[in-house]
């Protein structure tokens, strides 16, 4: 067993787990923050994305000691009440159906969106490709990165 | 789709809203509070409304939540009537009480089409009491006073009261038999059929939607089961040492393997495994990945696809176990035709593959049992449980979360049936999770199928035969008894949806069936049968024009000239298919698709329309084909006539989601079997359609004041149709076992001018 200090949402936790437990785990199981989903454990589908220091990482195959003294932020720290431009423009297009990737896949576009604030639709299909959503919801979802990257503007 | 979901439909439709009986049973509601306000404060003229003083209402929706949507548009069916401010609605989870409340299961694609009458005559209650405790208060008569937004205004004086002032009035008043009281008319909606924002978004951009592997119960542990990758086989040893050496694995047992419950309308399924607990998922997950274990592969080990196929084949030359349908004599006619058009079609087993993998949490204590269950049926576990403990029913506490995606998967009751396994053995709280691997791995599996087609056409090009024969490995062998197999007709029941109302003009019919036996679980998936008879419907009738050398749509047409009510052979009480409305959707989506324009070399449209779950959509798919046999499926005109579209954006989004998880199964999806077991195990394997695959989508609503149908699933079936029908008039080569085989359209040759999906006859498989 470890023993990790971390920084999620600006906040500082303690974590007693098992070396080599990704965050993903940390986060849903040590920490109870489960807006980060489980989905494949593989780094396939993108529901488990966080940020690290602002970078999109999959917390499926981030291990906790790597993470060191890096900010954490989660679903739950994106904004404290679902200001971010990319949260309104989920809830402006309707785009979740059942939800369960949609924290991911908010995660994605808004570290995607931090990077390159004018995507074309080529560039928002190849930054969201890692992301999966059953429900199917992809065409709102580029127009939601769309109307997030407009009004940012 | 399940035919108790259509006997509880029907019979409560038939009893209504028990006016004086739901006040009393109002009160046995548990659950969070709207407000603050205590329980006699709160107004609650039936089980699905409470309404507060400082007017908050909240609306109890009894379908489960599973991304269809049913918590929005059955609100707005109920606040429709109720003439409820939308702003002060909270929307809940009905509890599981099922004395009370009757549809707290879904299937079907029933979610909006159940709630139709009980939530209208729910709102409607409620707004009566409303309005004669307004004018006892002002000693007018209730024709006086008209309701709107939450208010109650007694038109001739302008007085006004809110809801929230009339609570106490309104709780003492008998409550009006529901079943007795004028509903709207059309005309008068306010929520109905406008766009409404839906109400589960909020929680799902900001994580705090709670779906059931989100559930955290103080003192809880984690477990996964390793299982029997062999359906069918057994556990022969397993050394448990190396696991419990994992840190945070707490225990490793066996649990047995669950067929029959009695009592329960299903088999539960549950495959022989080795369950692991431990202090978090993950040690959980390390410690199977430790444990050692020798399984006997079992009676099925030998079970490939290949073998699988070779029985389909056989099956299909065979005579049939049963006949759906026999007008006329179409072998007889097929024998005297100018032309006959011969096409075998294979869609091989699909998995759900929900992005929340199946879990469940439970805690047995002594007396008592509570569970937390994502799942399409929660009176049902509750019944599993209860039935698997000995408890009586009012023992077994089940909370229904919201379900992170189903498309039929949760209409199983395999892993509540294998946490109460793993809770029993434990003196806390546990959440038993599946992997990814676990969810491809032990499915419940759509129906392996194979279609022999014969068409004949007379010398005009006129069609005078259809001859269908469906084969797969039925999904009633799954769950029911030795007895009821016994009948040919039960086997074949849930196989021929779609194929026995064939829409088309066609003096002579046939349509037969036999099963193949298989290990391998099959259940219900998004459309069922009907994802995989249009298929071999919608492309044979595309083959059967070419072979006539008419246009496709056209020739359709042609076919759809009289009105005609087709009803089901096989569930005879389903709503029956109206050409008319066929015609209509068909038509739409061929105008709004530019049907007959030009299009690029190696581009082709392809048209398909399909009648399930009382809807009627058609589909026209715009495709282009690489010279190494890529396929890009670049748009798709969709055309849907669902009655009432109760909330319009829902059921455009629905009809996008379907597409595009049609869109799996023809691009890349395919569960394989090999030794028994599948040879798939997670989405690089499995693969599903990723966004840069996703197609423009535009969806066109047929305006209707019809009642409303099922719209989760009818989008699904004439997609894969439609693109493989594009994909003949992009390339010549006929696309008739999914998922596409890039190798047999590498190379090929397009058919030389294409107007809106036309080839010459001379490209089509004819054998005259």
């Amino acid at each position: 067993m470890g023993h990790y200090n971390l920084t999620v949402n600006g906040k500082s936790y303690d974590a007693d787990v098992a070396v080599g437990t990704p965050l993903l785990w940390v986060l849903r199981d040590a920490l109870n923050l489960t807006g980060t989903k489980f989905g494949c454990g593989m780094g396939l589908c993108g529901a488990c994305t966080v940020h690290l220091e602002g970078e999109a990482v999959r917390s499926c195959q981030t291990p906790v000691e790597s993470v060191g003294t890096k900010k954490i932020t989660t679903i739950e720290g994106l904004s404290p009440d679902r200001s971010h431009p990319v949260q309104r423009a989920w809830i402006a297009e309707q785009v979740p159906q059942c939800g369960y990737c949609q924290s991911g896949q908010i995660m994605q576009a808004a570290a995607f969106l931090a990077q390159n604030p004018h995507p074309s639709v080529e560039e928002i299909n190849r930054a969201m490709e890692g992301n999966i959503c059953r429900c199917a919801t992809y065409q709102r979802i580029r127009r939601a990165i769309q109307r997030a990257a407009g009004e940012a503007a | 789709m399940g035919k108790q979901t259509s006997i509880d439909r029907r019979k409560f439709l038939k009893s209504g809203v028990t006016g004086g009986a739901a006040l009393v049973l109002g009160f046995y509601l548990p659950g969070a509070q709207a407000s603050s306000a205590t329980a006699d404060e709160v107004f609650k003229p039936n089980a699905w409304i409470r309404i507060t003083p400082d007017n908050r209402i909240t609306v109890l929706v009894e379908i489960p939540e599973m991304g269809q949507g049913p918590r929005t548009a059955d609100t707005m069916i109920l606040a429709d009537e109720l003439d409820a401010d939308w702003s002060m609605i909270r929307v809940e989870q009905a509890p599981v009480i099922p004395k009370v409340y009757q549809h707290l299961i879904t299937g079907g694609s029933g979610g909006v089409e159940t709630a139709w009458s009980y939530m209208r005559q729910a709102g409607a209650q409620a707004r009566e009491l409303l309005l004669e405790a307004a004018a006892q208060r002002w000693g007018v008569q209730k024709s006086e006073c008209r309701a709107e937004k939450s208010t109650v205004i007694h038109a001739s004086t302008g007085r006004h009261f809110t809801y929230g002032q009339l609570v106490e009035t309104a709780s003492k008043l008998p409550a009006p038999k529901a079943n007795a009281i004028a509903l709207k008319q059309p005309k008068d909606f306010s929520f109905i059929g406008n766009p409404v924002p839906r109400v589960d978004i909020p929680g799902k951009v900001d994580g705090s939607a709670g779906f059931g592997l989100d559930v955290r119960v103080p003192g809880m542990v984690f477990a996964v089961i390793a299982r029997c990758p062999h359906f069918g086989g057994k556990l022969i040893s397993f050394d448990a040492a190396a696991a419990k050496a994992i840190p945070g694995v707490q225990a490793v047992f066996p649990v047995p393997p669950i067929g029959q419950i009695p009592g329960i309308i299903y088999n539960a399924n549950c495959s022989a495994g080795i369950a692991v607990v431990a202090d978090s998922t993950w040690s959980a997950i390390q410690g199977r990945k430790a444990l050692k274990i020798s399984w006997d592969k079992g009676p099925g080990g030998t079970e490939t696809t290949e073998t699988l196929r070779k029985m389909m084949q056989q099956e299909a030359a065979a005579p049939p176990s049963f006949v759906a349908v026999n007008r006329g004599d179409a072998l007889k006619a097929l024998a005297g035709a100018s032309k006959t058009v011969e096409a075998n079609y294979e869609l091989p087993f699909q998995a759900h593959a929900t992005m929340e993998p199946m879990n469940t949490t439970i805690h047995v204590r002594d007396g008592g049992i509570e569970v937390w269950s994502p799942t399409q049926g929660g009176g049902l576990v509750q019944d599993e449980i209860a039935q698997l403990s000995g408890l009586p029913k009012d023992k077994v506490t089940v909370h229904m979360t919201l379900c992170g995606g189903s498309f039929g998967r949760r209409y199983q009751w395999d892993y509540a049936a294998e946490a109460w396994q793993v809770g029993k053995q434990l003196k806390k709280p546990v959440q038993l999770m599946w992997t990814r691997e676990d969810d491809i791995q032990h499915d419940f599996y759509r129906q392996y199928s194979y279609h022999h087609m014969l068409g004949g056409l007379d010398d005009k090009g006129s069609p005078v035969a259809w001859s269908h024969r469906v084969v797969s490995t039925p999904i009633r062998p799954v769950f029911d008894s030795p007895e009821r197999l016994k009948d040919p007709r039960h086997v074949a029941s849930q196989e021929l949806g779609g194929a026995d109302v064939l829409p088309y003009a066609m003096p002579n019919f046939r349509l037969d069936y036999s099963p193949v036996e298989s290990v391998v679980p099959r259940a219900w998936w998004r459309s069922v049968e009907s994802s995989f008879t249009a298929f071999a419907m919608e492309c044979f009738i595309d083959e059967m024009a070419h072979a006539a050398g008419r246009d496709p749509y056209e020739f359709r047409k042609g076919l759809l000239q009289e009105r005609q009510l087709i009803a089901a052979v096989m569930w005879p009480d389903n709503p029956p298919l109206d050409t008319v409305k066929f015609r209509a959707v068909l038509e739409l989506a061929a105008e709004k698709s530019g049907w007959g324009k030009p299009l690029p070399p190696r581009h082709g449209r392809g048209i398909a329309c399909h009648f399930s779950f009382g809807s009627y959509i058609a589909h026209v798919a715009e495709v282009s084909v690489d010279k190494d046999g890529t396929v890009h499926v670049h748009r798709i005109v969709s055309a849907v006539n669902c009655g009432t579209a109760v909330d319009p954006d829902g059921v455009r989004a629905m009809t996008q989601g379907a597409i595009n998880y049609a869109l799996t199964p023809v691009l890349t999806g395919q569960i394989s079997i090999k030794d028994g077991a599948v040879e798939q195990s997670n989405f690089h394997d499995f693969q599903v359609l990723r966004i840069s695959s996703a197609p423009e989508v535009e969806v066109y609503v047929v305006p209707s004041n019809e009642d409303p149908m099922g719209m989760g699933e009818p989008g699904v079936p004439p997609l894969a149709p439609a693109v493989a029908n594009a994909i003949f008039a992009a390339t010549g080569v006929r696309v008739r076992r999914l998922p596409i085989d890039a190798q047999t359209l590498r190379n090929s040759v397009p058919p030389g001018p294409v107007a809106g999906g036309a080839v010459k006859s001379s490209q089509a498989t004819v054998r005259a």
